[in-house]
């Protein structure tokens, strides 16, 4: 076995160095693919080594250094952190074998650079996962963003620029004027016996400082708000913007935008600062963040509405993502351990089905040129793997078993349940019913035409002209690993459930 | 190891090696010899100003005092050395002889042969006065070498005549506002003497103290002649240091003077004049007469400095030559400096002094990479930045990461500062202000990612000239502040002990 | 009313010296002319230090020798301080006087409203 502290270390260190061996081997690029599907691998196998530990209740530490005095850079590796960046790693491999099929596929250039961006990126998705404290989190959640710019400005054409713009105006936005603002007030407030520091803590960091009157739940409740909106990669509505905007990027950026990395981050930071900063109980007691249902509710109805009039299948599929990712944010605004233990395994459900929903999209780009449902009529027969894959996705989406967003839907439910059963919950449970069944008709509604098309109605004559294929090995084999796992977990979701109940008993 | 007698000389060194070297190098003529005595001095100063620091931080203290012609104190000029000014003398100092590297080949290639040891004189007198007012402890000695730094200031950024005439305006146009400034101070310091007959800055504090106890029926309170000479100073220094809306000079004269006297400028002249009236503020008036007396110059400051963050920001967004996006950027910048020592608690205070240090890394970093553009392509249009990224890599991604440092980014020596900044805004009950600063840092997104994109987007015109990167001598100045300036931002034990020690010296802290 | 200008009149010497000087280096568009009324501006405050070391009843200070102790000097370190400012003071001169030569070299004018006008046409 590794020692947890040097597991941690090469979880992070590993996917930098490989950064480095990437770039020394440009000009070489079997040997530059090698490097990055063995640091895949690896980076996977490290964090993948800390579970065992995890699960039996250890909490794996290690501090870097110290940057400021009393701010140090540090980690703590708890079932929740330990939920994304298994994900996060694991869906980095077939990430990373997809995108060798598609950037060869495409013929894009400066592939070097797009590949040492995205260790880098990896690195900083872990980073924030295993941060101990909210200086550390913030950290790397820059440091995504920034390492993710090269990626979604790729192409270097007007339009990406253009969308590089949205896509870092919007996030760093956010996250300085909202996100870093809170956390400096969180220091002041240590000064103060406001807060009882820095670090994560169950139960969060407020109990005491209100209780004693040292901060006042008004400014509680307004870093709370501060806090939801300055993690702009969460995509809660009107701070979406930016994610409709980097589908300029190539699709394997796209898939780790997605699933993999950036707005997986978004969520996880709202599930962590609100179980370990905020405090489930403390929300509850002091009658602060009520408002976040209702902002999630809206943005779930509101981005289905608008993925039902996008033609463009990247489009469709981004706006799909701010709806699925509202209901990760639902959860936690629920406000209950199983609504939390919902958003938790919701992180993972979605990343799966969305993956494989992405990288089907960049299978139909590769091998037809197509990027628009209206071209699709009948493109099933001729990509059936990809299709096939693409119909497992949407049923996820969906959340019909038996396939894994049936589990997540399912917790959802119960958690509504029980926080209709909690005093002056009565409201938030009808509403929040509504929300989750008229969405979900909805979902049915944007993806099933996509499958109608491919599979039940024939070519065009057009499409008659121009005979293609599967997309090349290495994209379907990513694709159908995805689809598999997708599959997979709704009978066989053990690791996750398990690490969902320990965040649950950690909030309650 | 230094001989204990040369050791205690040091505070005395400082401010003689650099005028005797810079009169020798007048006189010695052109042999080429005067960037190697430039370096020479430069490299001496750094080093003892090192030493200055270690000394001031491990004398129990926090002060070493060194006086002129062993005069006794109040007779005689002393050299006072504290956490705040050993801080900005490394700074000056780590600046300058950087730069001095740097200016070898940027110089030869925008100043007239002939006119070369001229330059490396002149160059040596500015550092003389700047040193000079960081660690003189007596106010009309502060006077004088003000001036020589600023004589200095007009000539060298004159010197950019060679590559546009321009700079000879921006010179007589820096050189009226900065003689009403300097005019100013010493009215100032006439009022102050007037009151207390004492020119040296501590006994000055404590006879003022005892006047401002003991004056007045009601609420203790300064005569007016205090607060007169006091409001003289204000304005004066704050022409020195550009503060807002007393910037007007800067602009063209950062962008038209030679690279390196810009990067130079940039680095340190108005980091000297934050430096002086931190000084004056809050170790002579102090701070219940200054901000909580008849004239609450606190709020005079932050309005000042939120309107520099805000106005200047969007400023630079405004500007086409990127020498000149930097100087606006600089009267923002400048305005964080204001902003924390108008704070007027310990955070406000440590972010003031830690920004004089990281702003100076970072900007002086930056306009050595604009003035390795200059050196290349002749000039820093913007337009003709467009794809320099391929063809200068180093300089370019310099810039980048300086950028960087500007908004704010972790783990960037900028962020740091700004860490500090807001909270001690926070901390001050001035929320408005800590939402100017974190706004200034958006604003500041914009004029550096404008610069980027043109970089590493843009396409080079057809027939453009070929470019190359710059001689190693330019880059490794440039690399090393730049480096400094992350360095600073991973791991800021260092600056920050020295900045908390700084504030706490003086808020009367005991440490 | 007459005291309290009788009283300060060195103040409101200094004032309108200065503020002549100002008008000068505001008002004037000639290079030269601003120049000259820097000069008047910093001597304006030459004189301030030199009437602030008049003591009353004081005399001029060298040491008067015998049995006297009860002699009054006037403060000398003001007129020395100034000494250092003159100097000051001529050397800003001059190299205001320098870069206005070179300006009128490089621009044939030292006319501020014509350097304005030719700097704008190099933009």
């Amino acid at each position: 076995m590794i020692p947890p502290e040097m597991a941690i270390t090469l979880a992070l260190g590993l996917p930098i160095l490989g950064a480095l061996l990437i770039a020394m081997s440009r000009g070489v690029p079997n040997l530059r693919e090698t490097f990055t599907l063995l640091t895949a691998v690896a980076t996977f196998g490290f964090v993948a080594s800390l579970y065992p530990a995890v699960i039996n209740g250890a909490q794996p530490t290690l501090d870097l250094w110290q940057v400021l005095p009393g701010v140090k850079l540090s980690f703590r590796v708890e079932p929740l952190g330990m939920v994304y960046a298994l994900v996060a790693t694991l869906l980095w491999i077939p990430n990373s074998l997809y995108s060798i099929g598609y950037m060869r596929g495409n013929n894009e250039k400066h592939q070097t650079r797009f590949y040492v961006c995205f260790p880098l990126a990896i690195a900083s998705a872990v980073g924030i996962a295993f941060a101990e404290n909210l200086f550390t989190m913030f950290v790397f959640y820059e440091t995504l963003t920034l390492s993710t710019f090269p990626l979604v400005t790729h192409k270097g054409n007007t339009d990406a620029v253009k969308s590089g713009r949205i896509y870092l105006g919007i996030l760093l936005t956010t996250s300085v004027c909202f996100q870093l603002l809170a956390l400096l007030w969180i220091v002041a407030l240590q000064h103060t016996g406001g807060v009882s520091g820095l670090d994560f803590a169950s139960g969060g960091i407020f109990r005491e400082g209100l209780a004693a009157g040292a901060v006042t739940p008004a400014v509680f409740g307004l870093l709370f708000f501060l806090y939801i909106y300055g993690i702009g990669k969460a995509a809660l509505m009107p701070v979406h913007r930016w994610l409709p905007a980097a589908m300029v990027a190539p699709t394997p950026v796209s898939a780790f935008l997605h699933a993999v990395a950036v707005v997986k981050a978004g969520v996880f930071c709202v599930i962590k600062v609100t179980v370990y900063v905020f405090g489930v109980e403390t929300l509850r007691e002091y009658g602060q963040g009520g408002w976040l249902l209702y902002a999630a509710g809206a943005t779930i109805l509101i981005a289905s509405l608008i993925a039902m009039f996008q033609d463009n299948l990247k489009k469709r599929l981004a706006y799909s993502t701010i709806s699925q990712l509202s209901y990760v944010v639902l959860g936690v605004a629920l406000l209950t351990p199983i609504s939390i233990m919902a958003a938790t395994f919701h992180i993972v459900a979605h990343a799966f089905g969305k993956i494989t929903l992405f990288f089907a999209a960049g299978s139909i780009y590769t091998a037809a040129h197509k990027t628009q449902i209206s071209q699709l009529d009948g493109i099933g027969r001729r990509m059936p793997w990809t299709m096939g894959a693409f119909t497992i996705g949407t049923l996820s989406m969906i959340g019909v078993p038996p396939v894994v967003g049936f589990v997540s839907k399912w917790f959802l439910i119960n958690g509504v349940i029980e926080s209709g059963s909690l005093p002056g919950g009565h409201f938030d449970e009808v509403f929040a019913l509504v929300v989750i069944l008229f969405s979900t008709l909805l979902n049915a509604g944007y993806f099933l035409p996509i499958v109608y098309r491919a599979f039940f109605r024939t070519l065009s004559d057009e499409d008659l002209k121009h005979p293609h294929g599967e997309a090349p090995w290495a994209i379907v084999t990513a694709l159908t690993f995805t689809a598999t796992l997708t599959l997979f977990f709704f009978f066989w979701n053990q690791p996750a459930a398990t690490l969902a109940e320990l965040v649950r008993r950690a909030v309650g | 190891m230094i001989p204990d007698q040369l050791q205690h000389q040091i505070p005395a060194l400082i401010v003689l090696t650099p005028l005797v070297l810079g009169l020798i190098t007048a006189l010695i003529g052109r042999r080429g010899l005067g960037w190697w005595i430039a370096m020479l001095a430069s490299l001496l100063v750094f080093a003892g100003s090192i030493q200055l620091l270690i000394d001031v931080m491990h004398s129990g203290t926090y002060t070493v005092s060194y006086l002129m012609g062993n005069w006794p104190v109040p007779y005689g000029i002393e050299y006072r050395i504290d956490p705040l000014n050993g801080g900005v003398l490394c700074t000056v100092a780590l600046i300058s002889a950087a730069v001095t590297l740097f200016a070898r080949r940027s110089v030869a290639s925008e100043v007239s042969r002939d006119r070369l040891h001229f330059f490396y004189a002149v160059w040596l007198f500015c550092q003389t006065g700047l040193l000079g007012i960081t660690i003189t402890g007596d106010a009309f000695n502060l006077y004088v070498l003000l001036e020589i730094s600023s004589l200095a200031t007009y000539t060298l950024v004159a010197m950019g005549k060679g590559r546009d005439r321009r700079a000879l305006t921006a010179a007589i146009n820096y050189l009226v506002l900065g003689t009403i400034g300097a005019s100013f101070i010493l009215l100032g310091i006439g009022f102050l003497y007037m009151v207390t007959g004492t020119l040296n800055m501590m006994d000055m504090a404590e006879r003022l103290d005892a006047i401002y106890i003991t004056w007045g029926t009601a609420e203790p309170q300064y005569q007016k002649t205090v607060l007169t000479g006091f409001a003289f100073l204000f304005v004066g220094v704050s022409l020195k240091l550009a503060l807002f809306p007393l910037h007007t000079w800067l602009p063209n004269a950062y962008t038209y003077a030679p690279a390196a006297v810009s990067a130079l400028l940039a680095a340190t002249a108005t980091k000297v004049g934050a430096y002086i009236s931190i000084r004056f503020i809050y170790t002579i008036v102090g701070t219940d007469a200054a901000f909580r007396g008849a004239i609450p110059t606190h709020v005079f400051i932050m309005v000042s400095a939120g309107m520099a963050i805000l106005l200047g920001s969007y400023l630079a967004i405004k500007q086409d030559n990127v020498k000149k996006i930097l100087a606006y950027s600089s009267i923002a910048q400048i305005g964080y400096i204001a902003l924390g020592f108008a704070l007027d608690n310990k955070n406000g205070l440590t972010a003031a002094v830690i920004h004089i240090f990281n702003h100076a890394l970072t900007k002086g970093g930056m306009f050595m990479a604009l003035g390795v553009v200059a050196y290349r392509l002749g000039n820093t249009r913007l337009q003709d930045l467009r794809g320099l990224g391929r063809k200068l890599p180093v300089s370019m991604g310099a810039f980048t990461a300086g950028g960087l440092g500007l908004i704010g980014v972790p783990l960037t020596a900028g962020f740091v500062s700004k860490w500090y900044l807001v909270t001690g805004a926070i901390e001050a009950g001035r929320y408005e202000m800590a939402a100017i600063v974190l706004v200034g840092s958006l604003l500041a997104v914009v004029y550096v990612w404008r610069v980027v994109e043109t970089i590493y987007f843009g396409k080079r015109d057809e027939g453009a000239p070929n470019v190359q990167e710059a001689p190693i001598t330019m880059l490794v100045p440039m690399l090393l502040l730049i480096g400094a300036s992350i360095y600073f931002g991973v791991d800021a034990n260092t600056t920050s002990w020295i900045a908390e020690a700084a504030a706490e010296t003086l808020l009367g802290v005991q440490p | 009313m007459l005291d309290f200008l009788h009283d300060h009149y060195n103040y409101w010497v200094t004032i309108i010296i200065m503020m002549i000087g100002f008008y000068a280096v505001v008002a004037k568009s000639n290079l030269v002319k601003k120049a000259i009324g820097l000069g008047i501006f910093q001597t304006g405050i030459f004189l301030f230090y030199i009437s602030i070391g008049k003591v009353d009843g004081g005399t001029a200070p060298v040491k008067v020798m015998g049995e006297q102790t009860d002699v009054v000097y006037s403060n000398p370190l003001p007129h020395a301080l100034i000494l250092t400012a003159i100097v000051v003071s001529v050397s800003t001169l001059a190299v205001a006087l320098a870069i206005i030569v070179n300006i009128r070299e490089k621009f044939g004018s030292i006319d501020e409203h014509d350097l304005n006008h030719l700097e704008a046409e190099q933009e």
